[in-house]
């Protein structure tokens, strides 16, 4: 199971504490600032971290986690990275909330929350001991 | 937080740049110790190292970190540049920016060589990779990456540099440094290899070596650059200086117990760092050789970046 940061890392290890009694589950977290496709207009945020996957990926099935589906370029640039740490037997995809808006051919096999937000709206996850989505406009 | 154009020294970056700088290069590392060394970072860029000066470290160092984040990295040494045919070196420049890379990285025995051309070549971001006595930042993030590893911050940390201030750029990108990010430096050096006005700095003098080590967080060590010691009064014999300014087994025991032994390479064993202390495990020295290549990975990423911010940080605080 692999948490995207730093959103889909916090789920990823809410959902490993979920398991942990019945599965042994390999953790890992990806920070996939090096693969996005936007770096000729956006420099890479500051709290970019290493991405830690201590676990050999070849052959295994990949659980990747992340907090919103949004355009789904995310995603497509967390399988590049992935592709550079070996060839996993599958990826899946979970995530807590799908706010629709995708750009790339990509789908979720696991979702806690569909819903549709306008272009216009930036949708976060908070867990401030609750978890609850928010909603706020963005400017232009 | 402003983004960089060109990177011409660490003069011209503020501490929360320098943060951002060593941070990505921390992010870095990683990439390099992957089965697979290779990122989509800087696809479709074009890198030119243009080296006036003889360094395979610094080269082969820039020359990965390009290639590894997949830009096209070409290398051109004034050996066999058309320098030797005459041409000057802003004609030079002003050609190799006409094939339209996206950075250009220089080296030139001449200080300010880099903010020269970066006068006349308006779409080519620049690199400083050392011009004469002047700066060398990527080396001096480089350290600061190691020293982050080893410590977190260097803020606080007494740092003792030994050698020939005078001709180090290594040494004033360091001056520069301590005084931005707030570590003490002791400097140690004969009188005839410290430069002028050195105490405008706000570092610590000392002549003999053995004064400054009790309480040394760690023990930066200088190449003697014999080749730019023309002047034959300013330097003892090989010996003398060794015995005098080396750091040997027992300088290095009146340091703190987990002082960090640094060299920015490349070293010469006898004389100004024992080889028992070169290898031990104080000694940093890989690790900087190593960070060197993350940290170059992350300035010719920042230079190639848009100047946009992150998306969290231009939305409002209107919440729904």
């Amino acid at each position: 199971m692999i948490g995207i940061h730093r959103g889909g890392a916090v789920v990823a290890d809410r959902i490993e504490r979920e398991l942990a009694q019945q599965h042994h589950i390999l953790r890992g977290n990806l920070d996939i600032s090096f693969y996005r496709d936007d770096l000729d207009t956006i420099a890479p945020n500051p709290e970019v971290r290493p991405s830690e996957l201590p676990f050999d990926i070849n052959g295994k099935t990949i659980w990747l986690i992340d907090d919103v589906l949004y355009t789904g370029r995310t995603i497509r640039a967390a399988m590049g990275e992935l592709f550079d740490y070996g060839r996993p037997a599958a990826i899946r995809l979970a995530v807590l909330v799908d706010r629709g808006g995708r750009e790339l051919p990509i789908h979720a096999d696991a979702v806690g929350l569909t819903t549709r937000a306008d272009p216009r709206m930036h949708v976060e996850l908070m867990h401030d001991g609750a978890w609850r989505v928010a909603q706020r406009q963005v400017k232009s | 937080m402003k983004s960089m154009q060109h990177l011409f020294g660490i003069a011209q970056l503020s501490a929360a740049q320098i943060d951002y700088l060593v941070n990505l290069g921390y992010s870095f590392i990683d990439v390099n110790r992957r089965a697979i060394k290779k990122a989509p970072t800087l696809r479709g860029k074009t890198i030119i190292n243009l080296f006036f000066e003889n360094s395979t470290r610094t080269r082969t160092s820039f020359e990965l970190a390009g290639k590894r984040l997949s830009a096209d990295v070409i290398n051109i040494s004034a050996a066999t540049s058309a320098t030797k045919k005459g041409e000057s070196l802003l004609d030079t420049g002003m050609t190799l920016a006409a094939m339209q890379p996206h950075v250009l990285v220089i080296r030139h025995a001449i200080a300010g060589t880099c903010e020269f051309l970066a006068d006349y070549l308006h779409n080519t971001a620049i690199v400083n990779a050392g011009d004469g006595a002047h700066e060398h930042p990527t080396q001096i993030l480089t350290d600061l990456l190691t020293l982050k590893q080893a410590w977190g911050t260097p803020r606080g940390k007494v740092i003792t540099l030994v050698g020939d201030i005078t001709h180090s750029r290594v040494a004033r990108s360091h001056l520069i440094a301590a005084q931005k990010l707030g570590y003490t430096l002791r400097i140690v050096a004969p009188k005839t290899l410290l430069p002028a006005e050195i105490e405008r700095y706000g570092c610590e003098i000392y002549h003999e070596f053995d004064d400054a080590l009790p309480g040394s967080d760690a023990v930066y060590m200088l190449r003697i650059q014999s080749e730019r010691l023309t002047d034959n009064c300013a330097f003892p014999s090989v010996r003398e200086y060794h015995e005098a300014y080396g750091l040997n087994r027992k300088r290095l025991n009146m340091a703190k117990p987990e002082a960090l032994v640094l060299h920015p390479g490349p070293m010469n064993r006898g004389v100004e760092i024992a080889t028992d202390v070169a290898d031990s495990v104080h000694s940093h020295i890989l690790q900087q050789v190593e960070h060197g290549v993350a940290i170059r990975m992350a300035v010719l990423t920042a230079l190639c970046a848009g100047q946009d911010e992150a998306v969290s940080e231009t939305a409002t605080e209107a919440e729904a």
